[in-house]
């Protein structure tokens, strides 16, 4: 445990020794819209969010449109639509704030892909997802089902433009090995406010990734909580906010059981005037979750001025059984001494910014586990580098 | 044909009482094709010196000149001056994570020639640097630096020299922390590189283990930002037995 984690340890367990049901962090999760108030802004859930730039979602008006469906799906692997009364049926996790609950109600009907139990699909199930307009006001509801002891991977692209709200379940069974991926490739006029949640089944390790470059305005959820004892979640992300750009990932670990293990890590870089990136890392162990693991990061690189990444661990114990806990958030400038080592191989400025840069994010991409991914997360952060990154920079002569 | 002139060389770095003079006048010349080794306790301005050439931004240069074959190398930005033929081998490599040693390697070659190196011969020439310095096939895809041993990011600083063959080559303790069999390693990649015509080296050390296996044509004793003494090999082993202490003493007394 780091020495800040064992801090935070100690001040929630003084803080507060009553058992609690509720965290403080994360209001109940509810189908009922009137449990989900329009945000003033103010609320501690919202109080990043530009509530102005949403265009109108939280409004909730009802819509029929659709983003355009292109499947890629491996043989053992359904995919059918669902009705929401089904969909609640399957398990899925009710909505924690408002949009997911506006998303659950105007849907119509949710899709359900499903990994039948004890399926081993090599091939990943490749959705991409297409909008046409910012005009267009889409409700989006998924589940996405693996069966105990299954091995799947799951990929949702996302591109073009839309208001787009969507509610997506993961149910990951028994001993099941669940990789889940969502690319925000979006135009830049979209809005894209999703929540993901995760329910880990018993010994089932589940892998989720959130890519966001493109959007005006994207803010997803990823929760995760566990149905039984060994369960563990690998929660990555990366983003890339340019100019203007909302970027915001919220996370939320809810350690409802024993021996139960959390990663996180998010890594994003920030370029242009007002490109905003909000990181929201919340954990929560539970009185029942004796001997779990939690550990969280959240790193920024902050390449030009004018941007702001805002990064909030939050750390709530409600046990000091725990095997480990730890959290690290940093928000940096490019570092010098890794510039001057390139450089000192005769690699020029911009070029070692640009490495530095590709090494930052390859990191992670590494992690992702999808190679016919991998290859294009890196190709479009190599995009973003030659496009937008260092624009207008000049090499300051030393 | 390479020769490295260093004149009068005064340096200061910023620290929160103001600036604080690290270099006080060092002047030394390294001839066409000679290994000058400089020797002095910790603190003395050793690694200064080599960041100071380099163009470590850290360091304030407030006198002196530097000439690579008459050229200011000063003048010249840190990527100019690798450009121009120098090279640093540090004391402490950096990480940079998430770039793999096969790509830093090639990124460097490219800049270096101003070309990209022909992919075969390339490969070729990566693989047997790795391999003359004992280090793994698969180094190549792990990130620079990160999680390598001590005695891995100093062959790796040894495989960059042999690959890169600049004009001129700075060590700055490259011998320290390595067993005996590492520094082997380490010192015959030196003397391949120092056996080609003209090369020039600056071999920074702490200890005369590492002098035994390279043999410099001139010793410089470093004392408080100095040099407080020079002369041939035999200067080593006179370290040797009698340490720096009579150095220190001396310039105590002579500058306070
Ligand atoms: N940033 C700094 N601030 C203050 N003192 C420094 C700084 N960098 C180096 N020094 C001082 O400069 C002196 C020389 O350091 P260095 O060149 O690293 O010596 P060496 O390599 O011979 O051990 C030491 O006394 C060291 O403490
Ligand atoms: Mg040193």
């Amino acid at each position: 445990m780091t020495d800040a984690a064992r801090e935070s340890v100690q001040a929630a367990l003084e803080q507060d020794d009553r058992p609690r049901i509720v965290s403080h962090l994360n209001p109940p999760p509810s189908y009922d819209l009137g449990d989900h108030p329009v945000p003033t802004g103010r609320e501690e859930t919202w109080r990043f969010t530009p509530l102005k730039r949403l265009r109108g979602l939280l409004d909730g008006e009802a819509s029929d449109a659709r983003l355009t469906w292109d499947q890629s799906v491996p043989e053992g692997v359904t995919v059918r639509t669902i009705s929401q009364a089904e969909a609640r049926e399957l398990g899925e996790i009710a909505p924690n704030d408002r949009p997911a609950a506006l998303a659950a109600a105007n849907s119509g009907g949710a899709t359900l892909v499903d990994v039948p139990a004890e399926a081993e699909v090599d091939e990943p199930v490749i959705i991409r997802l297409h909008g046409e307009s910012v005009d267009d006001l889409v409700w989006g509801h998924l589940v996405l089902r693996f069966g105990h002891h299954s091995k799947a991977t799951v990929v949702l692209v996302h591109t073009g433009s839309a208001r787009y709200c969507a509610i997506t379940t993961v149910l990951a069974g028994e001993g099941s090995q669940v990789n889940v991926l969502s690319l925000q490739d979006w135009d830049d006029d979209a809005v894209h406010l999703g929540r993901d949640a995760i329910q880990v089944g018993r010994d089932a390790s589940v892998r989720h990734t959130s890519v966001s470059f493109g959007g005006d305005l994207v803010r997803m959820h990823a929760n995760v909580e566990y149905s039984g004892p060994g369960g563990e979640a690998e929660l990555l992300g990366l983003y890339f906010a340019d100019e203007g750009q909302h970027l915001e990932h919220r996370l939320f670990a809810d350690h409802n059981a024993p021996k139960t293990k959390s990663n996180v890590l998010y890594k994003g870089a920030l370029q242009g005037q007002g490109a905003h990136t909000v990181w929201i890392g919340n954990v929560l162990i539970r009185q029942v979750a004796e001997g779990i693991e939690t550990y969280e990061e959240n790193r920024n690189l902050v390449l030009t001025e004018g941007c702001q990444a805002d990064s909030v661990p939050n750390l709530e114990i409600e046990t000091g059984e725990i095997e480990g806990a730890g959290h690290a958030s940093a928000t940096a400038r490019f570092d010098d001494e890794q510039l001057f080592y390139l450089r000192s191989r005769g690699v020029s400025d911009k070029e070692a910014r640009r490495l530095v840069l590709h090494g930052f994010f390859q990191d992670l991409i590494r992690k992702v586990g999808v190679p016919e991914i991998e290859e294009r997360l890196t190709a479009t952060v190599e995009d973003e580098l030659a496009k937008n990154v260092l624009k207008g920079y000049e090499p300051v002569p030393t | 044909m390479s020769t490295l002139e260093i004149k009068d060389l005064q340096v200061s770095v910023a620290t929160d009482d103001g600036p604080k003079e690290i270099l006080k006048g060092v002047t030394l010349t390294i001839g066409d094709g000679e290994t000058h080794a400089i020797m002095g306790p910790n603190g003395s301005g050793k690694s200064t010196l080599a960041y100071s050439i380099a163009g470590h931004p850290k360091y304030d240069i407030t006198g002196g000149e530097v000439l690579l074959d008459g050229e200011d190398v000063l003048a010249m930005s840190v990527d100019e001056r690798a450009r121009a033929g120098m090279f640093l081998a540090m004391q402490y490599p950096v990480e940079v994570p998430g770039v793999s040693v096969s790509n830093f390697l090639r990124t460097a070659k490219t800049a270096l020639d101003g070309e990209a190196p022909k992919l075969r011969t390339w490969v070729k020439d990566v693989n047997a640097a790795l391999e003359q310095l004992n280090l793994d096939p698969t180094f190549g895809t792990r990130s620079v630096n990160e999680g390598f041993s001590g005695g891995e990011k100093k062959r790796h600083e040894i495989a960059q020299l042999e690959l890169l063959n600049p004009k001129v080559a700075i060590l700055d303790e490259t011998d320290s922390g390595l067993d005996i069999d590492a520094l082997k390693i380490v010192s015959e990649g030196v003397n391949r590189f120092r056996a080609q015509p003209g090369k020039g080296v600056l071999l920074i050390t702490h200890y005369t283990r590492i002098l035994r296996y390279i043999q410099p044509d001139q010793v410089h004793v470093f004392v408080d930002g100095r040099i407080a003494e020079q002369g041939g090999p035999e200067l080593a082993e006179q370290l040797e037995a009698e340490g720096y202490d009579k150095y220190i003493k001396a310039s105590a007394a002579a500058h306070g």
